[in-house]
């Protein structure tokens, strides 16, 4: 056996740890505002992003999809736990029910739709399954819009008061929620670095790579596919129940189409082919936010969205794989050597051949 | 790890199957009017009962269907013309709307000196109709050339790369369109940014078809006439004139194309400028028809991506087939689920938008004029 030097991988896991140290002493280190509103959404938002991510590096299906799971698990949450009546003040089914017993079906019937989602666009590829996970956000928007009894055009409010026993309450405890999303990012990181070298994520990455070479060696390819988006909605829906908790309320424009596309900017900014960019690119993505909103752009206006939007313009201009992709660069360009990019679907991947699978 | 099995293409089609003729079986024969006394009926309630309880109901609601259709073929054809000689998903088009729906609405207003949400048809003649129309495709056609030029021309082959420049230039033009539209017109309804454009005068009565005593809007069938009038326009151009053939040619091979001596960029740069015109037709007509307001963009994007997943990307057929299959069912889900009490269930006919994709890719992953492979 050769030894294998790989500085860049003994820098990167440097950094990470030290970045994991610090969010540990979050509240330690940071003010209020950050710990509960910049690096919770981050957390958040990340994981979100992360399963947007792992759908794209590892299965080659960039899923407009994802901001839809969330906001699904966390209507379903909504209007499980929420209570009508003289105490409540809600909108949708108001069902009351256990909130455990509510966490876990909404995390399974959200799951249950994503298969369901990911048979239906199965044995679409490449841009087409762009275009179909986006339709199934703008119905998932326009459903929860339309339909009165699951909420409608207002929001659900008050879910954070009905949290399960295990996690206790959340309101009026500082913290608490920044480290739970924070235990759950972690989780979620190392299931899906997990997932792929398992024997499932090999063939799936077979599957991205040439799907009708593994539909010959009589791989399943759509099975392959849906159960991955599965899982991605699956963690979706996680981020969908903290995102509930953290905000309080859920509404049709948690949801839109803005909202899908923020999601989209957080994990190109991070970078479409590396699970770590879905927090940098959530960080960035919410500190832009946050200290830039009430900027006026000179001669054009318009809003903050323009300025998203020209970010957004640049970063896929200059930098298609995100600030991941810059950091390999800069390392590059330093002389360093050693841990190559893992071979992972890029944005500057030429179109394929369209795959038609039998 | 998961090894093919036989059943899974034929449990999906079969499910997909009984669904579909349930559903035409539902419309035509098995739903119910609502009963005399008033009350809430069963899951066979509707509105109208079935085709042959009301054929004067169901021939309105057809008509509907098919006049709609007209308005989704003139916008998703650009789109799918876009993408067929492009490869290019060019999500700013509902922001294309969205810009030449305003931008018409200023001409007209500028033209016909009238202010407010709406001008009263009376006021509109035909060219205050048309010279609008006209303004706002050459702008949007300016714009979108402009995009192709800068932003898609280099990256050809790139897609995901592209959709994603498409969806940046979405997001500003969409914000802009709010930041500086209307900019005349002071009384929007709702407090929002909805304007509507005005039919010419003429076009606002009914006339009569002759069929079952069905007096139809003269408008909505002006809207049909433009949606086949742009269909055989697009097919006349593409399969009759020299610049279609280059197209059709730079579709199936764009090297071999430019090999030849042929200027395939600038096909590129025509096709994208008439792809963008006919989303501001569209705009014109979408919002002459009912209105335009921020938040719009999602929605024509939303029915140019079902109309063009349904029919087949690219396909002119698969566009014309697609806007009609869609139309009927958002017209008739909207008219024939069933009402078994207040909040129930119209309100559920965003669902059937998906049930159409997931029956039409169950038998055609591509669509259905899509090509394969």
């Amino acid at each position: 056996m050769r030894l294998r030097l790989d500085p860049k991988g003994t820098v990167e896991r440097g950094i990470g740890l030290a970045v994991l140290v610090v969010l540990a002493l979050g509240p330690a280190i940071f003010n209020e505002y950050w710990v509960n509103t910049i690096l919770t959404q981050m957390f958040i938002f990340g994981i979100a992003a992360a399963s947007l991510i792992f759908l794209n590096a590892y299965g080659a299906m960039t899923s407009l999809a994802q901001t839809a799971l969330m906001g699904i698990s966390a209507y379903l949450l909504g209007n499980m736990v929420t209570q009508g009546g003289a105490g409540g003040q809600s909108k949708g089914l108001t069902l009351g029910w256990d909130p455990t017993l509510a966490l876990v079906l909404a995390l399974v019937i959200t799951t249950a739709i994503g298969v369901a989602f990911g048979a239906v666009a199965a044995r679409s590829f490449g841009i087409y399954f762009l275009m179909l996970t986006l339709t199934y956000g703008v119905i998932a928007n326009y459903f929860f819009g339309q339909v009165t009894q699951f909420g409608g055009f207002s929001p659900i409010a008050g879910v954070d008061q009905y949290t399960p026993g295990f996690v206790g309450e959340i309101v009026g405890h500082a913290n608490k929620l920044y480290y739970i999303a924070f235990g759950v990012a972690l989780v979620v990181y190392a299931a899906i670095r997990y997932l792929i070298r398992t024997p499932f994520g090999l063939s799936l990455q077979g599957v991205r790579d040439d799907p009708v070479r593994m539909s010959s060696l009589g791989y399943n390819v759509p099975l392959h596919r849906a159960l991955a988006f599965g899982f991605a909605s699956f963690v979706a829906a996680l981020s969908g129940i903290l995102f509930v908790w953290w905000q309080g309320q859920i509404a049709p424009g948690n949801i839109g189409l803005a909202a899908t596309i923020e999601l989209l900017v957080m994990a190109v900014i991070g970078g479409l082919t590396k699970i770590e960019g879905a927090w940098v690119g959530a960080f960035a993505f919410i500190v832009i936010n946050n200290y830039v909103r009430d900027v006026e752009l000179p001669l054009v206006g318009g809003s903050f969205n323009t300025i998203i939007g020209l970010i957004f313009l640049v970063i896929v201009i200059v930098s298609p794989d995100g600030l991941m992709g810059v950091w390999d660069r800069l390392w590059r360009s330093l002389g360093g050597r050693g841990g190559g990019t893992p071979d992972t679907a890029s944005v500057t991947r030429q179109a394929a051949p369209e795959a038609s699978i039998p | 790890m998961f090894r093919n099995g036989d059943f899974r293409h034929l449990a999906p089609r079969l499910v997909a199957a009984a669904l579909v003729l349930f559903a035409i079986l539902y419309v035509l024969v098995i739903s119910n009017p609502p009963p005399a006394d008033g009350s809430f009926g069963d899951w066979r309630t509707t509105t109208y009962g079935s085709a042959l309880d009301d054929p004067g109901s169901f021939s309105l609601i057809l008509l509907d269907a098919v006049t709609f259709a007209g308005l989704l073929f003139i916008v998703a054809s650009g789109f799918s013309l876009i993408f067929g000689l492009m490869r290019v998903v060019n999500m700013a088009h509902g922001s294309f709307y969205l810009l030449a729906g305003y931008i018409a609405y200023e001409v007209q207003q500028r033209m016909t000196g009238v202010g407010g949400f709406a001008i009263a048809g009376t006021d509109v003649s035909t060219w205050e109709w048309v010279l609008p129309v006209l303004v706002a495709a050459a702008i949007v056609s300016v714009v979108g050339v402009v995009v192709q030029q800068t932003l898609l021309r280099w990256n050809q082959g790139q897609d995901l790369r592209q959709a994603l420049l498409t969806i940046a230039v979405s997001v500003i033009v969409a914000d802009q369109v709010i930041a500086h539209f209307p900019r005349s017109g002071t009384d929007q309804v709702g407090g929002g940014n909805a304007v509507s454009l005005t039919w010419p005068g003429w076009t606002e009565r009914r006339i009569d078809l002759q069929v079952w005593n069905i007096d139809y809007s003269l408008a909505r069938l002006v809207m049909l006439a433009l949606g086949v009038f742009v269909g055989i326009g697009l097919w006349l151009w593409l399969y009759r004139t020299r610049t279609g053939k280059v197209i059709r040619a730079g579709v199936d091979d764009p090297q071999m194309t430019s090999a030849l001596g042929l200027n395939i960029q600038k096909t590129f740069a025509i096709a994208f400028a008439i792809g963008a015109a006919l989303a501001a037709l569209g705009a014109a007509v979408g919002s002459s028809q009912g209105n335009v307001a921020s938040g719009q963009d999602a929605q024509w994007l939303l029915n140019a991506l079902v109309v063009v997943i349904v029919g087949g990307m690219g396909s002119l057929l698969g566009a014309a087939a697609g806007a009609l299959l869609y139309a009927i069912v958002l017209t008739f889900s909207a008219a024939y689920l069933p009402i078994t009490s207040d909040d129930c269930c119209s309100q559920y006919s965003i669902v059937l938008t998906f049930v159409l994709i997931a029956i039409v890719l169950a038998f055609r992953p591509q669509g259905l004029f899509g090509r394969a492979g």
